[in-house]
């Protein structure tokens, strides 16, 4: 099948305006015929769901989580990008749009990142009119703060809880359409598999996962809004419970999966303490604002901090190395995320690392407080302030500023970052590839959308901070309630899906026998024993840096992987009630033939570009080399059967309105 | 170390229950409180025992889904923390350790430690929300200034994350500090104020349906908080309320 992307023609600034002005209609007795389904309640999925149900639709709405307000978008910390240019910083739409395509390095489409640019501002003053408490100045008016890899404040935020209040923004809304009864919520349900009729989406299984049930749910559109994938590599900052099965199922079903090996690893996260740590946590970009990272310059050190011989705080400054500002004078410890995350690997990898475990840099505070301290003490006019003076009154700055990170990093380690440097490490964070989508949203199924996190489509191979919670929303709230229109109003005289089809029958039965087959299976090993596996491929061979070996090893190892799983997985109790294990099976099943496929896109890049570094590709000081010209295109890969033979589509990226550079930080 | 689990078994909701012992070692200290159950469930499968439910996923404190009452205390011992932020260099080698799920009648137990909550989205459903469509089209976010200590006061209490401790704490099993934190901060933001007689009724009444208890002012809910939500909004609910209850032509 050919790839349409189904850009709208004319003016990039005009595109939106006109489509959507153009997709037809559907009239309000007809939406009340038409059903619409609705996997997973994060922001994406929650603020589609009560757009959808607002507009007159029947509208179902699913989550695994207890309550929908669970979803992992409540995680997120720093903020939300919007061009409302409140700051009067010269920020505009066209900034936004030029900036989100470069911090992308360019790997995203031109006419999907405009768009987002153009809703964004409508986001700030939907939430808002919702109550969502953003912070704000003395004067009463949205505060900003500035992300990395931009030159504007455009970031609004809620504390360290941004994430948070937008969920419970948009859960609120999906909640005032629960009440009314236009949306029928199930939590703790599943979906297990796509159900495709006449080559439409047009149903769910679910799994209840309190009783074991599986239930069949038609609709004329399916809409997943299931998040990233990060966990496939075990230890991620995602929450336990995400996962690809959503989309997977969807992709089996052909549905096309779109560039992914594109992953976020993201430079300042707490390292991994020990063989049973569940997850990662991350500690928020703006640290580096204060925050000077470096390693010990002599290995000796190094090896004596590792066997805790050595304190950081008596390494002399001679003897240290701040390596993001030796390299990257012009940027310094505000590189983008990418460009953070392999230095420190970098140094790690060359035996400068500084814990137990060897995978770890200071991160440290000590000049900031005392620049702080210093500064403070003038404010105040204290005489000859002594060092502890300056050292409390610098604390007490830092306090303010980055107060619950620290804590939170206290509680977490029982070290305590205002005496000590922190440690941190690159973590998993983020997947920016996902299904692929059109214009409208729609993947290669007609009538299967695709929404926030879970599609591939605006953030190119690196996406920028605060820029996933703005795409969540926009998707959700102002372009897909839209855009399904054009596929739905062909269905006005179809009528209910009869969920008495052979096609349901089919999709349930294929539910039930993996389900049996995992309850009978009576193996050796537990499903965590091979996800942690699964885990310590990705991240050695398809993690920060990759090659053409270490991916040929990979496909190769997570094959195997996969024999032994289905040989020797052991999940006990039954398939009626609530069984967490045997849910967890299912998902790392997915997880495993997912990672097949991120190794063999990776394999297939012969370039670096953004999250994507391939060590073939790059510069002789170690800079990651784009190759525009053979590789500016989306892979967007069709399911054969097993996922290393997936057949590779490309959709060619035209650019006509930016130039493409080399990104350069030097 | 070396540790004694006691925790609470049960097949269902309907099933008896009963408290379990199960010996555990080589725990480490920066295992998290979930990460030890994590542990001990591994070593359960490898023996042919089901594994020990529990509710968790963020494991970073802010989704509200793990709960668990360890010791005798909601989210165990340690103030403003959740049982996913609890980690074992709070217990010593040799302790025993008690295990029960958040125990309410509004909260039936689903399995093991693991309970239904779904009575808060039930409240939140009652009122909780500001009736405006989600077109975009509403006026500019900085038309209406608020002042700072207000939206300050609001985002305080917005940031209940809905984990039931309050509930679970409370020896009449009420809600009120849940349901105030929701009220205030609506109540707190000019957005909110059109339907803020309706909203606290509604989600009081909702309150009583679903089987929570009265508040008698005893506090424990504010000390087991891990977000720590402040009595004040209570109070701010019973204000509200008892003005709405005399003007509203309800
Ligand atoms: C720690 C952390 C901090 C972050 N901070 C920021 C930030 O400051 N700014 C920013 O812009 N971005 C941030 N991000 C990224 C951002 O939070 C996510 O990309 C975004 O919230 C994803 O939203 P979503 O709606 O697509 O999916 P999610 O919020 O992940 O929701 C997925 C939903 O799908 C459901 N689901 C999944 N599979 C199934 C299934 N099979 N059946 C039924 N339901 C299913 C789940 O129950 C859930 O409701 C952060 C991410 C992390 C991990
Ligand atoms: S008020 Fe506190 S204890 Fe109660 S649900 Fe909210 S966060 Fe949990
Ligand atoms: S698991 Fe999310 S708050 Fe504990």
């Amino acid at each position: 099948m050919a790839l349409d992307s189904k850009i709208p023609a004319g003016p990039l600034g005009e595109k939106w305006t006109k489509h959507k002005g153009e997709i037809p209609l559907v009239s309000p007795a007809n939406k009340r015929l038409i059903d619409v389904i609705v996997v997973g309640t994060g922001l994406a999925g929650s603020s589609a769901a009560a757009s959808l149900a607002e507009m007159g639709y029947n509208v179902k709405a699913f989550c695994f989580q207890d309550s929908p307000r669970r979803a992992h978008s409540i995680a997120a910390q720093g903020g939300i990008n919007a061009a409302k240019n409140y700051q009067n910083d010269g920020d505009s739409v066209y900034r936004l749009f030029y900036d989100t395509i470069k911090g992308g390095d360019y790997r995203s489409r031109e006419a999907n990142v405009h768009r987002l640019a153009e809703v964004s501002r409508n986001i700030i003053d939907q939430c808002v009119a919702q109550g969502v408490p953003f912070a704000r100045d003395y004067g009463g008016l949205l505060d900003n703060r500035s992300f990395g890899g931009v030159q504007v404040s455009r970031t609004f935020y809620a504390k360290g809880q941004t994430g948070q209040q937008l969920l419970l923004g948009a859960y609120s809304a999906l909640n005032r359409q629960i009440a009314k009864g236009r949306v029928k919520m199930y939590a703790r349900h599943e979906m297990q598999e796509l159900v495709v009729v006449d080559g439409k989406a047009r149903g769910i299984i679910a799994k209840n996962l309190v009783t074991g049930e599986f239930e069949r749910h038609s609709a004329h559109a399916v809409l997943l809004c299931t998040g990233g994938y990060g966990n496939v590599f075990f230890l991620s900052t995602n929450a336990m419970g995400s996962n690809v099965t959503a989309a997977w199922k969807a992709h089996r079903k052909g549905a096309y999966m779109a560039n992914p090996c594109f992953t976020q690893i993201h430079p300042t996260c707490i390292p991994v303490s020990g063989e049973n740590q569940s997850k990662l946590t991350l500690m928020s970009e703006s640290l580096r604002n204060d925050g000077r990272i470096w390693v010990p310059a002599k290995k000796e050190d190094a090896e004596a901090i590792r066997a805790g011989k050595l304190h950081p705080n008596d390494i002399a400054e001679e003897n240290r190395d701040y390596y993001l500002e030796r390299r990257y004078p012009a940027f310094g410890n505000l590189v983008p995320r990418d460009v953070a995350s392999r230095a420190a690997k970098e140094r790690c990898d060359a035996g400068y690392g500084v814990n137990k475990t060897g995978e770890a840099v200071y991160l440290d505070f000590a000049a900031a407080i005392m620049r702080y301290g210093e500064e403070e003490a003038h404010v105040k006019g204290v005489n000859n302030p002594s060092e502890a003076e300056i050292k409390a009154l610098g604390e007490r700055v830092v306090e303010a500023k980055y107060g619950n990170l620290f804590q939170m990093y206290e509680k977490i380690t029982a070290s305590n970052p205002y005496k000590e440097p922190m440690k941190i490490y690159p973590a998993v964070h983020y997947t920016m590839g996902g299904l692929w989508v059109d214009y409208n949203l729609m993947t290669t199924i007609p009538g299967c959308f695709a929404l926030g996190e879970a599609n591939f489509s605006d953030h190119g191979a690196n996406r920028l901070g605060a820029s996933a919670l703005m795409q969540g929303l926009a998707d959700g709230y102002f372009v897909a309630p839209y855009t399904v229109g054009e596929f739905l109003s062909k269905d006005i005289r179809t009528g209910k899906i009869s969920t008495d089809s052979p096609e349901f029958e089919a999709a349930e039965q294929a539910v039930r026998e993996r389900t049996e087959k995992f309850i009978n299976n009576n193996g050796t090993k537990t499903v965590d024993h091979f996800h942690k596996r699964l885990g310590k491929i990705m991240w050695n061979e398809v993690g920060m840096a990759r090659n053409e070996k270490g991916l040929k090893q990979a496909i190769a190892d997570i094959q195997a992987l996969r024999e032994e799983f289905y040989a020797d997985v052991r999940v006990l109790g039954s398939a009626n009630g609530m069984n967490p294990e045997l849910d967890k099976a299912g998902r790392v099943a997915d997880l495993i033939e997912l990672g097949e496929l991120m190794a063999k896109d990776a394999l297939e890049r012969n370039e670096s570009c953004g999250g994507h570094f391939r060590e073939e590709y790059q510069s002789e000081e170690g800079e990651a080399l784009r190759d525009d010209e053979n590789f500016a295109f989306v892979s967007a890969w069709e399911f054969t059967g097993v996922p290393a033979e997936a057949k590779l589509h490309k959709e060619e990226l035209t650019f006509e309105n930016v130039e493409l550079k080399t990104r350069s930080y030097k | 170390m070396d540790l004694t689990l006691k925790i609470w078994r049960q097949a269902g909701p309907e099933a008896k229950g009963e408290m379990k012992t199960y010996p555990i070692s080589g725990v480490e200290e920066d295992m998290s409180f979930l990460e030890m159950l994590d542990f001990l469930n591994e070593q359960l499968i490898e023996q042919g025992i089901e594994p020990v439910v529990f509710d968790h996923d963020c494991r970073e404190g802010i989704c509200g889904m793990c709960s668990l009452f360890i010791n005798g205390e909601a989210h165990g011992p340690g103030r403003k923390i959740t049982t996913c932020q609890l980690h074992m260099r709070e217990f010593k080698s040799g302790d025993t350790i008690y295990i029960e799920p958040f125990r309410a009648k509004a909260f039936p137990i689903i399995k093991d430690l693991m309970v239904d909550r779904s009575a808060f989205d039930r409240i939140q459903r009652a009122g909780g929300f500001i009736s405006v469509n989600t077109s975009g089209n509403t006026i500019d976010a900085n038309a209406i200034p608020v002042p700072k200590e207000n939206a300050d006061k609001a985002f305080d209490a917005a940031t209940c994350i809905g984990c039931g401790a309050c509930v679970a704490t409370c020896k009449n099993s009420s809600a009120m500090l849940f349901a105030s934190a929701k009220i205030s901060q609506f109540s707190l933001l000019p957005q909110g104020q059109p339907e803020a007689k309706e909203r606290v009724l509604n989600m009081v009444h909702q309150m009583d349906l679903e089987g929570f208890g009265n508040c008698t002012n005893t506090g424990a809910c504010e000390v087991e908080c891990p977000k720590g939500i402040s009595l004040e909004n209570i109070a701010r609910m019973n204000r509200d309320y008892l003005f709405a209850s005399l003007s509203s032509n309800k």
